[in-house]
């Protein structure tokens, strides 16, 4: 017999989706901020003078890049318990993304910050502007300009990856859907229109995030 | 006194020594231009003077005061010695305006009513009060420039140090830039320029310092030592120009 679809059956559960898509743009979110801002200031200690400093955010960036994002997840929900830490599924999920994007974007935007002429520098130092404020004034726009769609790209990918924080029980959208077919045993309908819904989040994002960047790097004058 | 003395500077860059030990003076008013082929060091020369470059061993005074490599040692230096490049280098995503104006602000905590003032008077002196407003890919070379000296201007200098300010122009802008910075030298500002304009250094200059091999070859009024060059070096340099 035939498989006969029925998308109907998704209906009467249209909350839990609609509140998974809540959560995960929750997640995105603070996700982006919060993980963008360590990425910056990661980029800058990498480009420290100290080499201390940067040898340590390099360890921390190759650690985090070269494993799973699910362990990643496992290990902060999971086992960080056994030392006391002991975080909701939502913070736990929140706390990986942050992780997770931050050295992503450290990498980004280290190499935004390098395709900054030498010579804009220079010039920053020779005006007597101390590091940070060559950093904040003359090199941290520039750079953000230059790896802006790289940076996005990376949000986006995040997004899609706080699907595994279902894995934790954090209630957002892939968890929603497993939830509803383990009920009515619709798989291919809930995923079906799961996937949809993905792909109109990233859909928006991006150009939400386009929009961001053309705000950000319009030409503004100050004076 | 002079305003900056250097004391048996030495420099290397790997196994390269670029600089074998220079001695210079630089008196309040004066205009010197550093000549020499390229490698000889002159543009390392400029730029340690401000501290853009290191040195291996050597003493740099700015103003009785000896600068060490300690980052307010430096900070301090860079307050009395402003600088002007090749390549311009502007802030791209700031108008003419706003790059004048950037560093009073931030570096000297100047308001920002004040700032304006010093910035509008600066760039009204290299003649570029009507492109203020103007990005730095909407000027030309020449005008880029001369809003980097007004730019380096603001910060009130005691000395300017000009690394080939007009090597990176078309013919026809250099003698806008060339004008800017003779006007300067009228009002008494002490200028060092690595300058390749023999022309122009023989007119405005104070003295001419001719660097051969990493060392101060030969010194003294430009007239002098464009017409009687002493050494064999310099007759020929100055004779491959001609």
């Amino acid at each position: 017999m035939a498989y006969e679809f029925d998308f109907g059956a998704i209906v009467p559960h249209w909350k839990l989706l609609f509140d998974g898509v809540i959560l995960t743009t929750e997640l995105t979110v603070i996700g982006a901020v919060v993980g963008v801002g360590f990425g910056i200031m990661g980029a800058w200690a990498r480009a420290s003078r100290a080499p201390v400093i940067s040898q340590i955010v390099g360890i921390y960036v190759e650690l985090i890049r070269n494993t799973p994002f699910l362990v990643q997840l496992f290990f902060i929900f999971f086992g960080l318990p056994a030392l006391g830490v002991k975080l909701t599924e939502f913070q736990a999920a929140v706390l990986a993304m942050i992780v997770n994007l931050g050295v992503y974007s450290t990498e980004i935007i280290r190499a935004g910050i390098q395709a900054v002429p030498q010579g804009q520098i220079e010039a920053a130092q020779s005006l007597a502007m101390n590091r940070l404020q060559i950093f904040r004034y003359v090199v941290i726009l520039p750079a953000l300009k230059k790896i802006w769609p790289a940076l996005s790209s990376q949000i986006v990918i995040v997004m899609l990856g706080s699907s595994v924080c279902s894995q934790i029980a954090a209630e957002e959208l892939t968890f929603g859907a497993n939830y509803i077919q383990a009920i009515n045993f619709r798989a291919f309908e809930v995923y079906f229109i799961v996937t949809g819904i993905y792909l109109v989040m990233s859909i928006l994002l991006r150009m939400s995030l386009k929009v961001l960047g053309n705000y950000l790097f319009e030409r503004r004058r100050h004076v | 006194m002079s305003l900056v003395e250097l004391h048996a500077i030495h420099k290397s860059f790997g196994e390269l020594e670029v600089l074998k030990g220079i001695d210079l003076a630089i008196d309040e008013g004066q205009v010197i231009a550093l000549i020499g082929k390229s490698g000889s060091g002159k543009s390392t020369l400029l730029r340690t003077i401000n501290g853009l470059e290191q040195i291996d061993s050597g003493v740099i005074m700015v103003g009785g005061n000896k600068i060490s490599e300690r980052d307010t040692d430096l900070l301090a230096l860079r307050l009395q010695v402003g600088m002007v490049f090749q390549q311009f280098n502007l802030f791209p995503h700031y108008t003419a305006l706003e790059n004048v104006m950037l560093s009073p602000q931030v570096v000297k905590k100047q308001s920002k009513v004040e700032a304006k003032e010093i910035a509008e008077e600066m760039l009204a002196k290299v003649g570029l009060a009507d492109k203020m407003m103007h990005y730095p890919d909407q000027l030309s070379g020449g005008q880029q420039q001369r809003v980097a000296i007004a730019r380096a201007l603001a910060m009130k200098p005691k000395v300017l140090l000009c690394d080939e300010v007009t090597s990176a122009l078309d013919p026809e802008l250099v003698n806008e830039v060339l004008a800017v910075v003779r006007k300067l030298a009228e009002e008494g500002m002490t200028l060092v320029m690595v300058t390749h304009e023999m022309r122009f250094a023989r007119e405005v200059c104070d003295k001419l310092v001719f660097m051969h091999q990493g060392r101060i070859h030969e010194t003294g009024d430009p007239e002098e030592v464009f017409s009687n060059p002493k050494t064999s070096e310099l007759a020929s340099f100055v004779g491959g120009l001609a």
